[in-house]
């Protein structure tokens, strides 16, 4: 169990206050001129060094991915250097994720000298925060620390005495789960409407108002000012290779006690129930199925999910991902069929309608899921559902098209048995009903 | 030059090309929807899928895809056909598949991709998506459930028109294609989603259920509502032309046409003179070729005979007309029917020198008295392109509403004589520099000032010419070619009291300055000249006819005839013949190729499609100090500049509910 002098957010649970006098006094901005001046590349190979992948969902190496900035500023057509820029994702939208709301509610300043960390090391001239339209007092929160931040001059000119300077933007969005994908993101901040965009160009060659650009996710940027402090040893000590550091662990779902807690990457599935969620209710055995990254991520039964290590590889390796380890567990009570079918409508209703395989097929799985979920189905309209889900698989512009998909496919993988049974009960009474 | 296989067929593309591009070069088709060259690419349609080596273990989509070295494609393989099924299967599933009351049938992308690619059985067993109708104008019908979403009406509105008017609303298979509060389509080149859509989405409303594609004759032609010369296709059934298409020309009009050149169409069914008519006491009485042609006889006009041409004649008729003037002894001929008179002695300065293409190269622009959005709006659609190439462009003349961005410097030509210093300083700096004189421009004197300002801005080099006019009259520069004017333009003619005019499809002519000349009328439709006239000859329009037509860049382009004049009504040019033995004169020719073969013989570039060099030299202009005078535009309506749009009801619907506001009920539907 990780000791409390190794959690990275000290104040996740909001029992100091936010601001940034509460914020100094539990360590953050201490010397950020320090930090910055060991200059960007020092920055982003500690970091490289520190094993930190994206917690976004699909865990790349964060410093790998700031050094993918460019180091000279590209010109336009006029021979102007273009500015870069940095882009944090707040629109924490996907269903069973709500550890970004805990970060931004309770310790926004991690995330705010994050931005300017993350952005001085990737030679951004300012950072644009994308929250969430929902999150209506963690956004008022976000724009009250901002302002302190200005405020105590560490942002803006000459941002935190380091010589640099940065702005810091926070946009609000208006409720699109795809606003949350990196390019969707860039043309909501645009102002356009928020649809994926085609790649490449990726967006560190071209992104917002075609300049270099790096999205990250707000548990990525909030990290790195500790990481710097403590050093990339410190930070990978935790977790197992390729999987380092700590975590945010959202656990919801049927268990004792639902939380949102900071723990080592790679700490087996059974272990962070027990010690922080007080177990599954109603004991091990009542467990059916667990999603152990958000919604997007395959299904796992439950007695296969035990001894699973919570990290990127560990989940890899039971056919499903850690996304932003936000596990959504579920005991036998649940009806499972009806679970997945409900997450179907969800990406139906957040489909941005741009590319055909997802506009059309996230319908028509919906569809067929409900029909599935009643047994008003016949057995073979199962493999054609798998069908369905293997060609919007792959074949669209963004991950949304696979993100539907994959619930999907877990469910027939693992749960077969129980949708054919619906099928045969229905047909059955269908029967009676006709005699 | 990246070198790539594509299906084991090794193809070397330009740098900057798509995979898409390359599998067209190693002759491999692509279906796709959403892809279209002239457009920005969306990727979205998921159709022209292929398989990449190396690259992720999936599909991707080829249109979006820089081509790379080495790269290995293969467009036949397993993961390729599955993938294009699964694409086609998606987009059939909420697609009404109602092609027997389409009027896309037959030229329908997704009928003839579903053939070719497609499962060939649905195994949707749910609803299918219906959506609610849009309404889009008077030219554009809409059944949006058809629509596949392929965004190409919205890119081409954007991109091409610089009009933001359609988009797309709500998300996931809620999306919904329209355009802004449901209005309907404003600018002039609207119709132009017809022929991208590629599904039956957005067809023509004046074409409905008209015909299908396989019963109709297609004819090339070129069109006459405008200078541009536009490339078209009449597609015609029997003795009547149905509709007008655009063909491809990069260097004319690409692949866009005006909504005027498209609809006018119908207009060549009504009003139209399909008989002689002469007139008896103040009426127009219905006569005989054999009267007619006495009556003009007995006139006995000898060289006292004049001719004015219309906007959309073709050469040949003209040249028949100076043929038979000249031989009767008369030099009387003018085709500025409005009463121009600005000096023709060197053709170079009265035509668009830069040509369509090449003006999209200027980098400093100054276009004076042109409403190009309405004179020319396939020019507009360059102009449109050299300002996103970053050329600055300033208006002097009445503001319009430009689909770029541009500075007016007054609706007054004395502005020529001292230009503002930030754009004296953009012409001076810009290594291609260009004026743009129109009609509104010429009116008001500012030939020789724009002449003189090229001069002093260098506008010509031996790489570039930037001084160019934009006429609006398809056949003004024809006319010129064939020596059709005066120097005091009509105004000689009328000071001359001919006792013979023949107004040749002319209907801007003020007949009021020829009150004691006997007015003949040679044209087609009933409109201002026939009302003048004492004699009407009846006459083809430009479908009914061959012939040769130079657009506003001095291009010669032929034309087919597509369908034959209705009633009594001849060509043009046997009428003319004709009357030359009822004058008792010899004209040398006695059919239409003999007739081509002497006008030839005397202008040869007439003889050959393309641009005609007319030299670089300009002869000297100067910014008199008089220069003044409020810059008018000749055109007040769009739809209704020439005889057959006034005929027209597409056209005149258009005139009222998109210029003048007036709403029309929808037929009980």
């Amino acid at each position: 169990m990780l000791a409390d002098k190794d959690r990275i957010f000290t104040n996740l649970y909001g029992f100091q206050p936010w601001n940034l006098k509460a914020a100094q006094a539990r360590g953050d901005w201490d010397n950020t001129k320090d930090i910055l001046a060991k200059g960007p590349d020092a920055i982003i190979e500690e970091i490289k060094a520190s094993g930190l992948r994206g917690r976004g969902g699909a865990g790349f190496p964060t410093g790998m991915k700031w050094s993918f900035m460019p180091k000279e500023p590209p010109k336009d057509q006029n021979g102007n250097p273009k500015p870069s820029f940095l882009v944090i994702n707040a629109d924490e939208s996907e269903p069973g994720s709500c550890k970004d709301r805990e970060i931004i509610r309770h310790d926004p300043h991690k995330l705010i000298e994050g931005a300017l960390v993350a952005g001085f090391a990737m030679r951004a001239r300012a950072a644009y925060i994308y929250i969430r339209g929902e999150y209506i007092r963690e956004a008022e929160t976000l724009f009250a620390a901002v302002r302190e931040a200005y405020d105590a001059g560490l942002l803006g000119k000459n941002a935190a005495g380091s010589g640099y300077d940065f702005d810091v933007f926070v946009h609000r969005g208006a409720g699109a789960y795809i606003c949350g994908e990196e390019t969707a993101m860039i043309e909501s901040l645009e102002g356009k409407k928020g649809q994926p965009r085609l790649k490449p160009p990726f967006p560190a060659g071209a992104g917002l108002y075609g300049c270099p650009t790096t999205v990250n996710n707000v548990e990525s940027i909030a990290v790195a000012p500790t990481i710097m402090r403590r050093g990339a040893s410190w930070f990978s000590s935790f977790g197992r290779e390729n999987n380092k550091g700590t975590k945010l662990f959202q656990i919801s779902g049927h268990v004792e006690k639902p939380c949102v807690v900071e723990e080592s990457m790679s700490i087996p599935f059974r272990e962070l129930i027990e010690k922080h969620c007080g177990g599954i209710r109603g004991g091990w055995d009542n467990l059916l199925a667990v999603i152990p990254g958000g919604s997007s991520v395959p299904l796992v039964p439950g007695h296969m999910m035990m001894d699973v290590p919570m990290d990127f590889d560990g989940c890899k390796e039971v056919g499903s991902g850690l996304g932003t380890a936000a596990l959504i567990v579920m005991d036998k009570s649940t009806d499972i069929v009806r679970a997945i079918s409900r997450l179907s409508h969800f990406y139906m209703h957040e489909s941005c309608g741009q590319c055909t395989p997802c506009r059309e097929g996230t319908g028509w799985m919906y569809r067929v899921m409900e029909r599935l979920r009643t047994g008003d189905a016949e057995v073979e309209e199962i493999d054609m559902l798998q069908q369905v889900t293997k060609q919007v698989e792959g074949h669209t512009i963004c991950a949304l098209g696979d993100a539907a998909a994959w619930p999907i496919q877990g469910l027939i993988k693992h749960f077969r048995p129980e949708i054919e049974r619906r099928i045969t009960e229905h047909s059955a009474s269908m029967q009676e009903a006709a005699e | 030059m990246p070198k790539l296989t594509v299906d084991g067929i090794e193809v070397e593309v330009p740098a900057g090309a798509t995979v898409l591009q390359a599998c067209e070069a190693a002759g491999k088709e692509i279906p796709r929807f959403c892809y279209h060259e002239r457009l920005s690419i969306a990727g979205n349609c998921r159709m022209c899928l292929v398989e990449v080596k190396p690259g992720p273990p999936k599909p991707q989509a080829s249109c979006a895809l820089p081509a790379g070295e080495g790269q290995e494609i293969r467009t036949d393989s397993e993961m390729v056909r599955k993938a294009r099924e699964g694409v086609m299967e998606f987009l059939l599933i909420n697609h009404p598949l109602d092609c027997p009351i389409c009027d896309q049938g037959g030229e329908c992308d997704l009928q003839d991709q579903s053939v070719a690619y497609g499962r060939g059985a649905s195994r949707y067993d749910e609803n299918k998506r219906a959506v609610t109708e849009k309404y889009m104008g008077p030219l554009i019908k809409t059944v949006m459930t058809r629509c596949i979403h392929c965004t190409r009406c919205v890119r081409f509105s954007e991109e091409i028109a610089g009009v933001d008017e359609i988009g797309a609303l709500y998300r996931g298979e809620n999306m919904q294609i329209t355009t802004y509060l449901e209005r309907a389509a404003k600018h002039e080149l609207s119709a132009n989603v017809i022929d991208l859509c590629p599904v039956g989405a957005l067809t023509s409303r004046p074409y409905a259920f008209e015909a299908r594609p396989w019963e109709l004759k297609k004819t090339l032609s070129i069109d006459v509502s405008d200078a541009v010369g536009s490339n078209i296709r009449i597609d015609s059934r029997g003795r009547e032309a149905l509709r007008i298409l655009p063909r491809v020309n990069d260097d004319v009009n690409e692949e866009w046409l005006s909504d005027k050149a498209r609809f006018q169409v119908d207009g060549l069914t009504r009003r139209r003179l399909d008989r002689v008519w002469i007139r008896k006491q103040g009426k127009l009485q219905q006569a005989s070729w054999e009267d007619a042609f006495a009556a003009i006889a007995k006139v006995k006009p000898g060289s006292s005979i004049a001719a004015v041409a219309g906007d959309m004649l073709d050469c040949e008729t003209m040249f028949a007309a100076k043929a038979l003037l000249k031989a009767c002894g008369s030099s009387l001929i003018e085709s500025r029917q409005t009463g121009m008179d600005y000096a023709v002695s060197s053709l170079s300065a009265v035509n668009f020198n830069s040509t369509f293409a090449g003006i999209e190269t200027a980098d400093a622009i100054l276009i004076v008295g042109s409403h190009v959005r309405w004179e020319a709006p396939l020019v507009n659609v360059r102009l449109r392109k050299a300002a996103k190439n970053g050329a600055k462009i300033f208006i002097v003349g009445p503001e319009w509403e430009t689909t770029y961005p541009a500075t007016f410097l007054g609706a007054d030509v004395s502005v020529l004589s001292k230009l503002p210093k930030d754009v004296s300083d953009a012409l001076k700096d810009a290594k291609r520099p260009a004026i743009i004189l129109g009609g509104a421009g010429l009116a008001a004197g500012a030939h020789d000032a724009a002449l003189a300002l090229a001069a002093k801005f260098k506008m010509v080099t031996p790489e570039w010419n930037g001084f160019n006019v934009l006429h609006m009259a398809a056949a003004r520069m024809g006319a010129l070619m064939l020596g059709f004017a005066q120097q005091g333009g009509i105004k000689d003619l009328a000071a001359a009291k001919p006792a013979v005019l023949l107004a040749l499809g002319a209907d801007e002519v003020d007949f009021s300055a020829f009150e004691g000349s006997l007015k003949v009328y040679v044209g087609h439709h009933g409109d201002k000249g026939a009302h003048a006239a004492d004699i009407v000859l009846p006459a083809s329009a430009f479908t009914e006819k061959a012939g040769t037509y130079v657009n506003t860049e001095g291009r010669v382009q032929f034309a087919d005839k597509a369908v034959f004049a209705p009633g009594d009504a001849r060509e043009d040019w046997t009428i003319l013949r004709a009357l030359a033995d009822a004058l008792g004169v010899t004209v040398g020719f006695d059919s239409f190729a003999e007739l081509q073969a002497a006008m030839i013989a005397e202008v040869p570039a007439l003889g050959a499609e393309g641009v005609v060099d007319y030299g670089r030299d300009l002869p000297k202009g100067d910014v008199k100090a008089d220069l003044g005078g409020e810059i008018r535009y000749p055109i007040k309506d769009f739809y209704l500049t020439n005889p057959i749009a006034r005929a027209s009801e597409t056209m005149q619907r258009c005139s009222s509910e998109l210029l003048h506001g007036v709403e029309f009920a929808e037929a009980a539907e």
